[in-house]
């Protein structure tokens, strides 16, 4: 039985967990002794009132739709992908190993070459739990868990070993070869006089950021490997007895989840610091669970979160500097989104569920209608 | 390598065993029941903070400790709201706590002591000190001097604070808890088949919210150790992956109270390693990464995962909500 | 037909003895299905009483409610003259109700003593409450045959051995009213005599039991007093001895029922299917299938009976692709691949194989999915339903609503998940996918199981035609009525073998049932102990699959 309408289940239920994610953070505003609702003009003033505040919103927001659409993704074959951020880390290095030592005659050629590097170096971080949980039925949360671990480890040893200029005291790569410099917002869309998004890291990755959305759409909705994808996320069982093969689809969706969170790298580390640096991903790659589970994993609603999230990164980091209000504080709201969105989920559909059963509910049950299978 | 080196970072391998330990013994009786817990390290994180923080306000460790555990109980609180009364997904609730923890540790931190998300140093009585036992050496160059066993006896024995031997005395009686009372007996059946226990005429919940609980109280300890016993005051980020190295453990241990011993100190001692790369080199006469010690809990743990080296079984409900059924 | 005689009306029997239970106008709703409606029904101490209905009847739903499952919206429950209020288990339990659920609610790596103290220990401590029930148990096995090992783990012990641990769970509880749900479905027949042995027993001994089963034969063998429920509702309550299996079967569905299906004789043309010497591992290392060999003709329907978990289910999975097998299958004369990459669903459905699967829910529908992404469900690469890299949506729709139409589909709406269409109408989605590709064998595994008697005719009619058409047809049901009337050709197997082919027309219940225990007519033993033997093995074969 159809328990809510699907606007309410996608409009409704997300926005409501978000109201509550908003009261609680300005609970702790509250706490601390400043003013939410001053707090928050001053981070819509700060992020979206210009395009400089655009300019970063868009920048973070372009880094999350890729690991959100990497989260996403792995949903929809019932994965839970937590190694995003192992396998940013991992994409970086893939940008790195193309940006640094090829020279490349013009930015498209580079872009397309970097972006091949991060997928491909952010599916094979990912590749390996998606093989022991498809061969050996290890728990895939766990194993990228551990990978997280593991490439923070290993990108470190990259950045202090082999990867860092000799002679130099930072763990970082040098800066990349000139014909790898991305268009900024500011150099496309400024014009003459008229300087937008000066100074901000928004790039041309954005649009790629938008075609991975449309590309991942059709993936899931219009494909016979997103059907797949979803038959088997529904039901295993089901799936083989379809001739679906369950080693195929993890394999396949885990790639693809691993290359998308990868490809974050040609935002960040390509389009905005133009070199490797230790701590490049800040944390995006969880960001993605807020953002896929916000976005209930649709493509779309992964797009207008990661936007939200990017204002939250700008606005927040505004906060910081204006105020007393640190920027972890951006933190507890994304863990609040992941509380209410994804774990709590139940507390906030129940009620609205009986809402809009006593809503519709006819006022004379005819007897003859009634099913009895489903009550045994 | 004289035996005075071997025996100080065995020494450091207990005092960094402990956390873990305690921590991963909190993951047991968690899972035990059937409720993954990934919210290990945001609950040690909180309760560090907490400790910390109460400790240096009220200049009494104890009181600290008993904030600790508060702090970690409440996050367990959500957790078991998410994972056993609304039925959500427990790894998701694991992965906010963990945020959530992280996040309002700084922002308070912050607030109250405005030291950059770090409370101020702990002193005296706000910290455990170091429990010395009757006829100890603590003078390094007595120890020196000193027989094999003395030297056991002073460096490996004596010399920790009481969370270290509480720590190790929770593995005997976790061990008796789970299988030897009536309490240990639910827990177990509860983790493995709640509709057993229901149809028993137990009540799920009430044994999960036990079981989450008492996961609660020992993060609780784990966390107020990092805080005041292993380092003097709370600063951000000290749990520093701790969580998942327990949660690691408690795979490795394949959810066995005396095992987790012997875990959380393989991974202790790796960590005391990292720490002293120079005894590597000398021993092994190349240079060992750190990084690769760091990383080695975790790549041990995939290898374990993966079922090469035995097969790590868990608890056959873990994860997955109660639901009846007819 | 005679209702119960008068003085069950009353509030106390003729003697004067109280019931010993009384429901008094009992309802429950799940959301808009009314589950039990108005029931009231009363249980004199020391009798068997049975209830009786199709599935989805609400008798289920009845017991849960006298358990503590469920709180009922309406009507009082009165236990020994006394009215209680059960809330849950616990107060079931001290009302001295004990229940035998159709799926054990056993822990697997626990010993058979842990289970049984589990909930009724004496003590924080554990080792006093397990030696005193040590010496229980060992009571109760002597009084009432429960033989049990109490040291052994659930999950090494065979069915039978689980179901008389969950009846000791009960009585150790002092349980003085024993609810069993459905306990024959995984038993052979003459398991099923050793528990009816087991419950005459326990009457014996004054405990009131309370059978609830769709199996009229059971009725028939053991109740003293039958109730009928049908649509959440009690028809009627009578005395066992002054009814007979046409009556209960016509009170149970409504109407006239023909428990015959009609059918021309069959004209078996070329071998479509042919099984050779096939053996099954599953994924523990436990042979499922031991070299088993037979055929399918074009025009014929063969069946396969057997109790659960005797090896049909691996053979249904092989032949769909999706286990892995040893031995030799032709497909029209042509072998098919077993273990290698060819051995999947979509390169059987290639060679002109559909597959009814055993279970629907889980395996033949994803029930979120929408009726027409179902109706695709295995078909999806099907070029008609394609345009290029794209799935064709409109296609698939389009062609949903044809089948929905032909197969009497209700509500006929593509766009509704599966999960919100009833058993029977999501019966006919799967039968409508697989019959409407004119496949040259069809798998049939349960094709009626939770499916309400109009939409079986339906579906039986169809799997009758396809063969008309000249196709083969295998059926697998644990359903010997269903097997009996559908079938052209009967194979019984049994711990993984085939016991024995029968032609309908030449046999009967009692021999398939023997057969479908494993006892032959050249093996038959000639000692009580050798049958008992027998039987254990019957019961560890189907242990596995509960």
């Amino acid at each position: 039985m159809q328990k809510m309408p699907a606007w309410a289940e996608v409009i409704l239920v997300p926005l409501i967990s978000l109201i509550l994610a908003a009261f609680i953070s300005a609970l702790v505003i509250l706490a601390i002794g400043e003013n939410p609702w001053e707090a928050l003009k001053l981070m819509v003033q700060g992020a979206l009132g210009s395009t400089y505040g655009w300019g970063y919103t868009l920048y973070y927001a372009t880094n999350f739709v890729f690991t959100g659409l990497a989260v996403a993704i792995a949903i929809h074959a019932r994965l839970f992908n937590i190694g995003g951020e192992g396998q940013a880390m991992l994409g970086g290095v893939g940008v790195a190993l193309v940006c640094l030592y090829m020279p490349w005659p013009h930015w498209t050629l580079a872009l397309v070459a970097a972006s091949l590097g991060a997928a491909l170096a952010g599916a094979a971080w990912a590749a390996i739990p998606a093989f022991l949980q498809a061969k050996r039925g290890s728990h895939i949360v766990i194993t990228t868990i551990m990978f997280n671990f593991i490439a923070a480890a290993l990108l470190n040893y990259l950045l202090v070993g082999p990867m860092k200029p000799t002679g130099s005291m930072e763990p970082a790569t040098t800066t990349f070869q000139p014909g790898t410099h991305l268009p900024t917002f500011q150099e496309m869309f400024s014009f003459g006089d008229q300087v937008l998004f000066r100074g901000t890291p928004a790039n041309v990755s954005f649009f790629v950021a938008i075609a991975a959305c449309v590309a991942l759409w059709a993936l899931i909705w219009r494909t016979r490997l997103g059907y797949e994808i979803r038959a088997f996320g529904h039901s295993e069982p089901a799936a083989k007895y379809a001739g679906i093969n369950p080693t195929r689809i993890i394999m396949i969706t885990m790639l693809i989840s691993g290359g998308l969170a990868g490809m974050m790298a040609i935002n960040n580390v390509m389009g905005e610091a133009e070199r490797l640096v230790l701590n490049a991903t800040e944390g995006a790659g969880f960001i993605g669970i807020a953002v896929a589970l916000m976005g209930r994993s649709h493509p779309f609603g992964v797009f207008l979160a990661a936007i939200l999230f990017g204002f939250l990164y700008q606005g927040g980091a505004e906060l910081a500097f204006w105020t007393t209000i640190p920027r972890e504080l951006i933190v507890v709201i994304q863990a609040l989104v992941i509380l209410f969105t994804g774990a709590l989920d139940q507390m906030v559909r129940g009620p609205l569920e009986r809402v809009f059963f006593a809503m519709r509910r006819p006022p004379k049950p005819d007897p003859r209608k009634v099913r009895t299978e489903a009550t045994e | 390598m004289d035996l005075l080196t071997i025996l100080q970072i065995l020494d450091s391998t207990i005092r960094l065993a402990t956390p873990l330990l305690l921590a991963c013994l909190a993951g047991l009786f968690s899972e035990r029941a059937g409720i993954f817990d990934i919210g290990l390290e945001g609950k040690m994180l909180a309760a560090a903070f907490l400790s910390g923080a109460i400790a240096f306000v009220t200049g009494s460790v104890w009181l600290g400790l008993l904030a600790g555990i508060a702090g970690s109980l409440a996050l367990s609180g959500i957790h078991g709201l998410a994972s056993i009364t609304f039925r959500g997904n427990q790894l998701i609730s694991g992965v906010a706590i963990n945020f959530l923890a992280s996040g309002l540790t700084v922002v308070v931190a912050q607030s109250w002591f405005g030291q950059g998300g770090r409370t101020p140093q702990l002193a005296g009585a706000a910290r455990f000190e170091p429990i010395i036992w009757p006829g100890a050496l603590t003078n390094i160059r007595e120890m020196q001097q000193a027989g094999p066993l003395q030297q056991i006896y002073s460096e490996l024995i004596s010399g920790h604070t009481i969370v270290v031997y509480i720590a190790l005395l929770i593995v005997p009686l976790t061990w008796w808890v789970l299988f030897r009372t009536r309490f240990g007996l639910r827990l177990r059946a509860v983790g493995e088949n709640p509709a057993a226990v229901d149809t028993a005429g137990i009540s799920v919940v009430g044994l999960r919210y036990a079981a989450v609980g008492i996961c609660g109280v020992l993060t609780g300890i784990a966390g107020a150790y990092l805080a005041t016993a292993l380092q003097a005051g709370f600063t951000r980020e000290m749990t520093a992956g701790r969580g998942y190295i327990a949660l690691a453990a408690l795979i490795f241990a394949k959810w066995r109270p005396w095992y987790a011993l012997m875990a959380t100190m393989l991974f202790g001692f790796l960590q005391a390693l990292a720490l002293r790369p120079d005894i590597i080199e000398r021993t092994l006469s190349f240079r060992v990464q750190v990084q690769l010690l760091d990383a080695l809990p975790y790549i041990l743990t995939v290898i374990i995962l993966a079922g090469f080296v035995g097969k790590a079984i868990p608890p056959r409900a873990g994860g997955e909500p109660y639901v009846k059924e007819r | 037909m005679t209702q119960a005689d008068d003085s069950m009306q009353a509030g106390t029997a003729a003697d004067g003895t109280v019931p010993a239970i009384e429901l008094k106008g009992i309802s429950k709703a799940f959301g808009p299905v009314q589950a039990n409606k108005d029931i009231s029904i009363r249980v004199m101490p020391g009798t068997i009483h049975g209830i009786i209905g199709e599935n989805g009847a609400g008798k289920s739903t009845l017991m849960s409610i006298l358990y503590g499952f469920y709180k009922a919206d309406a009507g009082e429950i009165w236990i020994n003259g006394k009215q209680v209020q059960i809330p849950d288990s616990q107060a079931a339990i001290a009302a001295g109700i004990g229940m035998v659920f159709q799926h054990f609610k056993l822990v697997e790596n626990f010993t058979v003593l842990e289970n049984v103290v589990l909930g009724a220990e004496d003590s924080a401590l554990l080792m006093p409450s397990l030696s005193r029930a040590r010496r229980e148990l060992k009571q109760l096995a002597e009084e009432y045959e429960l033989n049990v090992e109490p040291d052994a783990k659930i999950e090494d012990i065979g069915v039978g051995m689980q179901q008389r641990v969950e009846i000791l769970k009960a009585l150790y509880r002092g349980a003085d009213i024993l609810i069993l749900d459905e306990p024959t479905g995984v038993l052979t027949p003459a398991e099923a005599d050793h528990l009816f042995r087991i419950l005459e027993g326990l009457k014996a001994q004054g405990k009131t039991i309370i059978l609830i089963t769709h199996k009229l034969r059971e009725i028939m063998d053991i109740t003293d007093t039958v109730s009928v429920m049908r649509r959440g509702e009690m028809t009627a309550t009578v005395k066992t001895a002054e009814t007979n299996p046409t009556e209960l079967a016509e009170l149970m569905v409504g109407r006239k029922v023909l428990l015959q299906v009609e059918k021309d004789v069959a004209k078996p043309g070329a071998r479509v299917l042919e099984v050779k010497d096939l053996h099954v591992t599953d994924d523990k290392g436990v042979e499922r299938v031991k070299g088993v060999s037979f055929d399918v003709r074009a025009g014929e329907i063969v069946g396969i009976a057997g109790v659960a978990g005797n090896g049909q289910s691996e053979l249904l999975e092989v032949l769909g692709g999706y286990e892995k097998a040893r031995g030799t299958i032709l497909v029209n004369g042509e072998p098919i691949d077993l273990t290698g990459a060819k051995s999947d669903g979509r390169s059987r459905r290639r060679r002109g194989i559909a597959h009814v699967p055993e279970d629907r829910q889980r395996e033949g529908l994803i029930m979120d999915f929408a009726a027409w992404e179902n109706v695709a469900f295995g078909y999806h690469d099907d070029p008609k339903y394609n345009r290029g890299i794209l799935t064709d949506n409109a296609a698939i729709r389009a062609d949903t609503e044809a089948k929905m139409k032909r197969f009497d589909v209700r509500p006929p709406n593509p766009a509704l998940p599966a999960k919100s269409f009833s058993g029977g109408n999501q019966q006919k989605i799967v039968v409508a996918r697989e019959i409407e590709r004119n496949p040259d064998l069809l798998l049939v595994g349960q094709p009626t199981r939770g499916v309400d008697i109009g939409a079986i005719e339906f579906i039986h009619q169809q799997i009758v035609a396809l063969r008309d058409e000249g196709k083969a047809v295998l059926l697998v049901s644990v359903e010997l009525d269903e097997i009996m009337s559908l079938s052209d050709r009967i194979v019984v197997m049994f711990d993984g073998r085939i016991m024995g082919e029968r032609l309908p027309s030449e046999t009967d219940a009692r021999e398939l049932g023997l057969l479908m225990a494993g006892i032959t007519d050249t093996d038959r033993p000639h000692d009580a102990a050798e049958v008992e033997a027998q039987l254990a093995r019957a019961g560890g074969s189907a242990a596995k699959e509960v």
